[in-house]
């Protein structure tokens, strides 16, 4: 049931910025942002855990999931360390995700040559 | 006469029925994401052991380490190509925009070129990330304080 509410929520997502990309002009930067910053939103009030709880991997997949780990390690941050918590959580979780990207990227492309 | 004939032309071969194509195949990619994804989960948590929080960090580890490579091996693009946002916005976009201006710039040198030009694309959703983050959690503090 998980792995159906995975699907479900992963391809809703997707399927609603394929929509923005298509009836709008914006470019996919913009609609990664857009969803980072919803995501973020959804957060504030614990909605996003919620969804997590619901839809497992299929919630953390998407970008949005990016904005969600961002505020809920600025939140975790004030209420370990106060007000200096929300700069020194704020990377907490996520920065997993960006090491990963920037290392792979790095080394990636000390070995691979461009394609075409 | 030549002008609504072309007209005629246009509507019949443009992109009505494209948009739902691409939604519909921008939900079948998007949603396999996210079964690859909790099925990587489960995974780590069950057969290495590892607790489902730290197993969530290295199923992101493991898609944007597999998104890297297969950009890098030159498969990743023409995937993007046909499914679009199913692609984009999964963490694989994330990593994919990273490691393809990594690629496009390396000629110009580690530093002037890899180094300053890297997250040119992605460097878009740090940012607003944090700013929008850290907006919203002070409002929440506030909130939660009044």
């Amino acid at each position: 049931m998980l792995y159906f509410n995975a699907f479900l929520f992963a391809g809703f997502v997707c399927m609603l910025g394929q929509i923005i990309l298509d009836k709008t002009k914006l470019t996919p930067g913009h609609i990664t942002v857009i969803f980072v910053v919803v995501g973020a939103f959804l957060d504030v009030f614990d909605i996003y855990d919620k969804l997590v709880l619901w839809a497992g991997g299929g919630a953390l997949v998407p970008i949005t999931s990016f904005g969600h780990m961002l505020t809920h390690g600025a939140i975790m941050g004030y209420n370990e360390l106060g007000f200096m918590g929300l700069f020194v959580g704020a990377f907490d979780l996520t920065s997993a995700g960006i090491c990963a990207a920037i290392i792979c990227a790095f080394f990636m492309s000390l070995i691979f040559k461009p394609r075409d | 006469m030549e002008k609504t004939k072309y007209k005629n032309l246009v509507t019949k071969h443009s992109p009505k029925e494209d948009v739902f194509y691409n939604a519909v195949i921008a939900f079948i990619t998007g949603g396999i994401m996210g079964i690859i994804g909790q099925g990587l989960i489960d995974f780590y948590s069950y057969y290495l052991t590892i607790p489902t929080k730290e197993a969530t960090v290295c199923m992101l580890v493991t898609l944007i380490f597999m998104s890297c490579l297969l950009t890098s091996l030159g498969f990743f693009d023409k995937w993007v190509n046909f499914a679009k946002c199913g692609l984009i916005i999964p963490i694989t976009g994330f990593a994919h925009a990273t490691m393809s201006a990594a690629l496009e710039y390396r000629k110009e040198g580690l530093v002037t070129g890899i180094g300053a030009n890297m997250l040119k694309l992605s460097g878009a959703v740090i940012i607003f990330g944090v700013v929008s983050a850290w907006t919203f959690s002070l409002i929440r503090l506030l909130v939660g304080v009044i």
